[in-house]
């Protein structure tokens, strides 16, 4: 029996990007002060893990203005909706052989 | 490596990530019993000091008396509607502030979306009868589209929503056919059901 430990992607192991990418699964786009307040963290943390979600290519950034405030939007590109789901499944399965 | 019960926190962690940031959790239970509290003294003060009780859909006003009633009226359910939203504002607020969230974000822009739309298109529609004086059917479209418009937003706050519009739906149904007791049944729905839900709501999500 192969726990399969490696489908437990290493960008998820950080439970801000867990919130991050759960926040997103539910959501078409969160803009960048939505996610920091729903996450509870700084303005730097929240950006070092969006970059890395970013350069995972998990998820996809919208720039635009609001009169002249810049306002960015966040979203889930479909290939971090696989590997969330992916992830959420192979917790599931590790929990589920725990549990037997 | 994880431990098991990291893997359990962290499903736990997602899981409520995701219900926090779909569905607006900050609707006081509170809101809802005041609400009932306000509806039923609305409906007293209607029918007792201003005798308004219309018991036939075309409430003829002949004389200068029953339109003076009608604007009192009119005055009175406005007054009844902010208190009633300022009222759910302020202890949603509390409740909001209590959680560490802002009562204003995405869920709570989804939610009053998704009930303005039959609330608008029902308030126009009562305007317009108003207009053309069929004043029975007053109580019975405000419960009606009342409920279309928490059915319609029960996915973006707590699932109990869903059976209150139904009940308020059927409610408005019924009282537009017994249009005699219109104002009975409007404060049966506004007001009693309210009390109902609101004390549930209490006691399950505020305690």
């Amino acid at each position: 029996m192969k726990i399969s430990i490696n489908s437990l992607h290493k960008a998820f192991e950080s439970r801000i990007r867990l919130g991050i990418m759960s926040a997103l699964a539910v959501n078409d786009r969160l803009d960048f002060n939505s996610l920091k307040e729903y996450l509870d963290v700084t303005d730097g943390n929240l950006a070092s893990h969006l970059k890395g979600l970013e350069k995972e290519a998990f998820i996809g950034v919208e720039k635009s203005f609001v009169g002249r405030k810049p306002n960015t939007k966040y979203c889930m590109t479909k290939k971090g909706k696989k590997a969330f789901d992916d992830h959420l499944k192979a917790l599931e399965k590790l929990i589920r052989r725990i549990a037997e | 490596m994880k431990e098991e019960h990291d893997y359990i926190r962290d499903i736990a962690e997602m899981r409520s990530m995701m219900e926090r940031t779909s569905k607006f959790l900050s609707l006081s239970g509170l809101a809802g019993l005041m609400a009932g509290i306000y509806a039923l003294l609305g409906a007293y003060i209607a029918h007792n000091f201003f005798n308004f009780n219309p018991d036939e859909l075309i409430y003829t006003s002949t004389s200068q008396n029953e339109s003076s009633i009608l604007t009192r009226v009119i005055l009175l359910a406005f007054i009844t509607l902010i208190l009633t939203i300022g009222t759910a504002i302020f202890l949603s607020h509390k409740k909001a502030n209590k959680r560490g969230e802002k009562l204003w974000n995405p869920t709570a822009k989804r939610l009053l979306i998704n009930m303005a739309v039959p609330l608008i298109a029902g308030g126009l529609l009562i305007l317009i009868l108003i207009s053309k004086g069929l004043i029975g059917f007053i109580a019975p479209f405000t419960l009606l589209f009342y409920g279309l418009a928490l059915y319609n937003s029960s996915k973006f706050t707590y699932e109990e929503m869903r059976s209150l519009g139904l009940i308020e739906i059927g409610l408005g149904l019924i009282s537009a056919y017994f249009v005699g007791y219109g104002l009975l049944f409007w404060a049966l729905g506004f007001g009693v059901v309210h009390i109902i839900y609101g004390i549930y709501m209490h006691y399950r999500y505020e305690r």
